[in-house]
């Protein structure tokens, strides 16, 4: 890092590559957001990474003038904590789509929440597979029909925040492609939490499942059905702020404030060690017809991976010294000939 | 027990000897041939050692699939394998007495423990009568021993419990034992009050049990005599013994001092690998980073994410992990990023024998991944011979930025041999540069960085690890464009993408093809890997008998010697013991149209000296 280093551009971020994804597709203004968001960071490109597996999304990588890597697919987050373990002093960015994370990288998704490495996983889910044409994918409805379910689809789907919230993540968030400053704030978060964070961005793909999300995120629709979660405010919507979110019974429920009286209403602690009210919150939607919670489920401070391995490290080297060669080939013993 | 005065034995000289101990997983055969090992090495006698584990880590106590057994073999010369039959049997149950008798030459001694030999541990072991009195061991020098009950004695002053006691019946064996050889007790009752420091207890009943064995063998008239086995003239120097995958371990951690890079391991544990990890583990003051991941496969994309980031990066594993690394091995060899692939060989297909040795993965380290994806392997020889072949992996990844694959196997991962401390400072200097700056410049005449833009002699693409200021670059999977790293699916770019990676990996330098034996042989036995033992001590043999033969043993795989087509064209016959169904011989066929004759053993344990000569021999005399 140079000493006063100088205000990047959003246009300093972007690379000579032609952009190919639809036109009309979710991902540019996903792309946006991120450059405009860049310069604000104050952070250096050469020390960005966006690391990314295969899809629609998965391109990314490529249009960021950072370092990058497009992997292989579902394997983004072992890769990129990988790259976390051996450089900490990295910004690192990982992007996948529905079916690359949800599906054939679940297991390394739900892993490298748990372990909580410093990486910022970005989850464009448009709840279809786009790349390879239009399959159902796990966050698809039960009964979508595709052309690999022509009788609809018969698997239950994953909800990203729950899954991430029951993998013990310390930060969850959720926003949508149609809003970009939420976008922005929202990776904003993600990047100033140490440790893994994962925001679950709805994104349209409107070649296969255009749409898909208007029910809630159309500008027309957003009052009545998208609620905004907010640190330390009770958790209210609706065209007249008329909603709130209360708990009954230990589940999350819609209420008309008038009837349960403004104290019944959840005040939102994303800060909450537990997650179980940030749990409930997930639960609150069957679908994107239903009010759904957008902004910061979960926030919490956990002991950072790299961190920890780079302390471990410390210690053997406190205990034991530099590591020697020569007396480790001696350290089993040896005799003389 | 007739007199308890020392008696004078008659101490005949040995040139060698083969001793198997042989017990219930539980009974620490291991740790006792571990210690007869250590103990003779001090002496100065050659060896080399074969530990055989069942696969479970309890089978049921006292059954054929609960042995286990520790082979050792000491000598007054040169040896280079742990020998084909035992001539010692010390068998702790009835158990090990069945599993394992049939490996004992003919007129060899068995140690036995008769108290074991209860109606009900016969059973168990599927002994229709008693072997000690039915007559079976006819042929055999037998010497039943009450150790149970002997062991039992010996420790009850020191106040443990009778079932306590039973524990240090090894120790008991490793006493009579060490009698036997006139092996020194110091060095035994040091290593005892080491090992079990703290806990005063079980130092004494081991002390007391050892000594007890060492003093039945000098009083007790059971045996004629006790023997000695003179130091080996091995090159002066000093010496310790390893195991392979502790030499790989340290290997690694050698090639990260040389290169001066961090070092990185992303594994999953596996058998026979998981103790290279558990090493690299322990040695987190050399600055090695482990990583226990979650799968295979994400042990293999952590390594590639590291070495994007500089380190020298490492991924540990045994066949059915290298399957599943398969893609991301893929994404290595595509990316062109420096690192390694341990694969420890065990016998497959699917989880197939996990404790037993094989070679059979060669194939798929040459063809496993889908597409044209060609990768360099490396393969020791010996257990010692793992350190180097480590390093020369890594000094190939790094100077040729390409994952490199490293083929030990279960044999050598266990084993061990004496090995002639290297001096350090005598090691290779592998070390690469990181790019620092542009490598070419844009039409405005601008510097610009071009990821993919080869070093005309090694054909390597510049290594530009993230925080480089200038060199931001984007890499991956799909087929990019020659020099600069864009996407592209230019059919002729693709194709000569395909033959640029294909021909950097060919043209890697690798040493020439070293022939031991008779250079102006007709007949060569060609091997690689872990059978190089053997086949050495084969050619020691037939030379004996007059045979003028070569021996060729592959270390570089793919590359193989430059002049190895030539080398190979200059004999007759040729024969290839392998512990896989012909694989080398395969590849020999395909790339030199040589009719090289396949020796094949796939039976989980590793070629004997006498079945190579068998085989060298029917080669020799036929037609
Ligand atoms: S297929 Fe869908 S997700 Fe993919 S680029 Fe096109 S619109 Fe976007």
């Amino acid at each position: 890092m140079t000493d006063t280093p100088m205000r990047t551009q959003p246009a300093d971020w972007a690379t000579d590559q032609e952009v190919r994804w639809c036109p009309g597709c979710g991902d540019y203004s996903i792309l946006t957001a991120m450059r405009m968001l860049m310069p604000e960071l104050e952070v250096d490109r050469e020390n960005t990474v966006f690391i990314s597996g295969i899809g629609c999304a998965a391109r990314f990588p490529y249009y960021m003038n950072t370092y990058g890597m497009h992997g292989i697919h579902g394997r983004a987050p072992a890769i990129a904590t990988g790259l976390a373990m051996a450089r900490p002093d990295l910004d690192i960015w990982v992007i996948g789509g529905d079916g690359d994370m949800m599906s054939i990288g679940g297991n390394h998704l739900i892993h490298a929440l748990r372990r909580n490495v410093n990486i910022n996983i970005l989850l464009f889910n448009n709840m279809i597979y786009g790349l390879t044409k239009g399959q159902f994918s796990p966050t698809s409805e039960v009964g979508k029909v595709t052309k690999s379910s022509p009788m609809g689809s018969l698997d239950a789907p994953f909800n990203p925040v729950s899954v991430a919230l029951g993998a013990e993540a310390s930060f969850v968030a959720r926003t949508h492609d149609m809003d970009r400053q939420h976008m922005m704030d929202m990776f904003r978060r993600a990047h100033a939490h140490k440790g893994t964070s994962i925001v679950e961005v709805f994104q349209n793909c409107n070649v296969f499942n255009d749409g898909a999300w208007e029910g809630i995120t159309k500008k027309q629709n957003r009052n009545a059905n998208l609620i905004s979660l907010e640190h330390g405010k009770p958790i209210r919507f609706g065209v007249d702020d008329e909603l709130g979110v209360i708990i009954d019974n230990g589940v999350a429920k819609v209420a008309s404030v008038a009837d349960v009286g403004e104290a019944a209403v959840l005040v939102h602690d994303e800060g909450k060690t537990d997650p179980s009210t940030a749990f409930m919150l997930s639960r609150l939607a069957r679908g994107p017809f239903e009010p759904t919670p957008v902004g910061v489920f979960r926030a919490v401070e956990r002991l950072e991976y790299a961190t920890s391995s780079t302390s471990q490290l410390a210690m053997a080297h406190n205990e034991k010294g530099s590591g020697d060669l020569e007396s480790l080939l001696r350290s089993r013993g040896t005799w003389q000939v | 027990m007739t007199d308890t005065a020392p008696r004078e034995l008659p101490l005949q000289e040995l040139a060698e000897v083969i001793i198997r101990f042989a017990g219930d997983s539980g009974d620490g055969m291991q740790l006792t041939g571990d210690q007869f090992t250590s103990i003779s090495a001090a002496l100065g006698n050659d060896l080399a050692t074969l530990p055989e584990f069942p696969a479970e880590i309890r089978a049921p106590q006292g059954t054929l699939a609960g042995v286990s057994a520790f082979q050792v073999r000491i000598s007054d010369f040169a040896i280079t394998t742990p020998g084909d039959a035992p001539t010692v049997l010390v068998a702790m149950n009835p158990a090990a007495l069945k599993a394992q008798l049939h490996n004992v030459v003919q007129g060899g001694a068995l140690i036995i423990n008769s108290d074991a030999f209860t109606e009900r541990n016969l059973e168990k072991a599927g002994y229709e009568s008693n072997p000690l009195e039915d007559g079976s061991l006819d042929g055999y020098r037998s010497y039943p021993v009450a150790m149970s009950q002997i062991t039992r004695d010996a420790v009850a002053v020191h106040g443990v419990k009778p079932r306590d006691a039973e524990r240090s019946k090894n120790f008991f064996a490793l006493g009579l034992i060490s009698w036997m050889y006139t092996r020194p007790v110091e060095p035994t009752i040091e290593f005892i009050s080491k090992k079990f420091s703290g806990r005063d207890q079980v130092i004494k009943a081991n002390e007391a049990a050892f000594q007890a064995g060492y003093n039945f063998g000098e009083t007790a008239e059971l045996f004629e005599s006790h023997y000695e086995i003179k130091p080996a003239p091995l090159r002066s120097g000093e010496y310790t013994n390893v195991t392979g995958n502790t030499a790989l371990a340290w290997g690694c951690v050698a090639a990260g001092q040389l290169a001066r890079l961090p070092i990185f391991l992303g594994s999953y544990p596996i058998t026979p690998a998981s103790d290279i990890l558990h090493d690299l583990s322990a040695l987190k003051h050399f600055g090695v980073r482990t990583f226990q991941a979650e799968d295979e496969i994400a042990a293999a994309a952590s390594a590639v994410g590291a070495a994007f980031g500089g380190a020298l990066a490492f991924t540990t594993t045994s066949g059915p992990g290298v399957a599943l690394k398969g893609e991301t091995l893929g994404l290595a060899v595509s990316l062109e990023l420096p690192m390694v692939i341990i694969d420890i060989q065990r016998g497959g297909p699917s989880t197939g024998l996990p404790t037993k040795p094989e070679q059979a993965d060669l194939m798929m380290a040459m063809y496993g991944r889908h597409s044209e994806s060609p990768m360099p392997i490396v393969a020791p020889r010996s257990p010692a011979d793992c350190f180097d072949a480590a390093i020369e992996a890594c000094r190939i990844a790094l100077r040729y930025r390409t994952p490199v694959m490293l083929l030990s196997d279960g044999y050598l991962a266990t084993s061990s041999e004496p090995w002639l401390l290297p001096a350090v400072d005598s090691l290779p200097d592998i070390g690469v540069e990181f790019q620092k700056g542009f490598n070419g410049t844009n039409e405005d005449g601008e510097g610009i960085f071009l990821p993919y833009l080869r070093d005309p002699e090694t054909l390597a693409r510049p290594w530009a690890i993230p925080g480089t200021p200038d060199l931001m670059h984007r890499v991956g999977g799909i087929e990019k464009e020659d020099e600069t790293g864009n996407i592209s699916y230019d059919p002729e770019n693709h194709q000569k993408m395909v033959e640029l990676r294909a021909a950097k990996i060919e043209a890697i330098e690798v040493p020439d093809a070293d022939i031991a034996g008779d250079a102006d042989a007709s007949f060569c036995i060609l091997g690689w890997g872990s059978t190089w033992g053997a086949i050495d001590a084969t050619v020691a043999r037939l030379q004996e008998a007059g045979h003028k033969v070569a021996h060729v043993h592959l270390r570089n795989l793919n590359p193989m010697p430059k002049d190895l087509g030539e080398v190979l064209s200059g004999f007759e016959k040729i024969i290839c013991p392998e512990m896989n169904n012909g694989q080398l011989v395969n590849l020999i066929r395909a790339k030199f149209l040589l009719d090289v004759k396949a020796v094949n053993k796939m039976n989980g344990v590793p070629f004997t000296t006498g079945e190579i000569e068998a085989a060298a021999l029917a080669a020799i005399e036929a037609p």
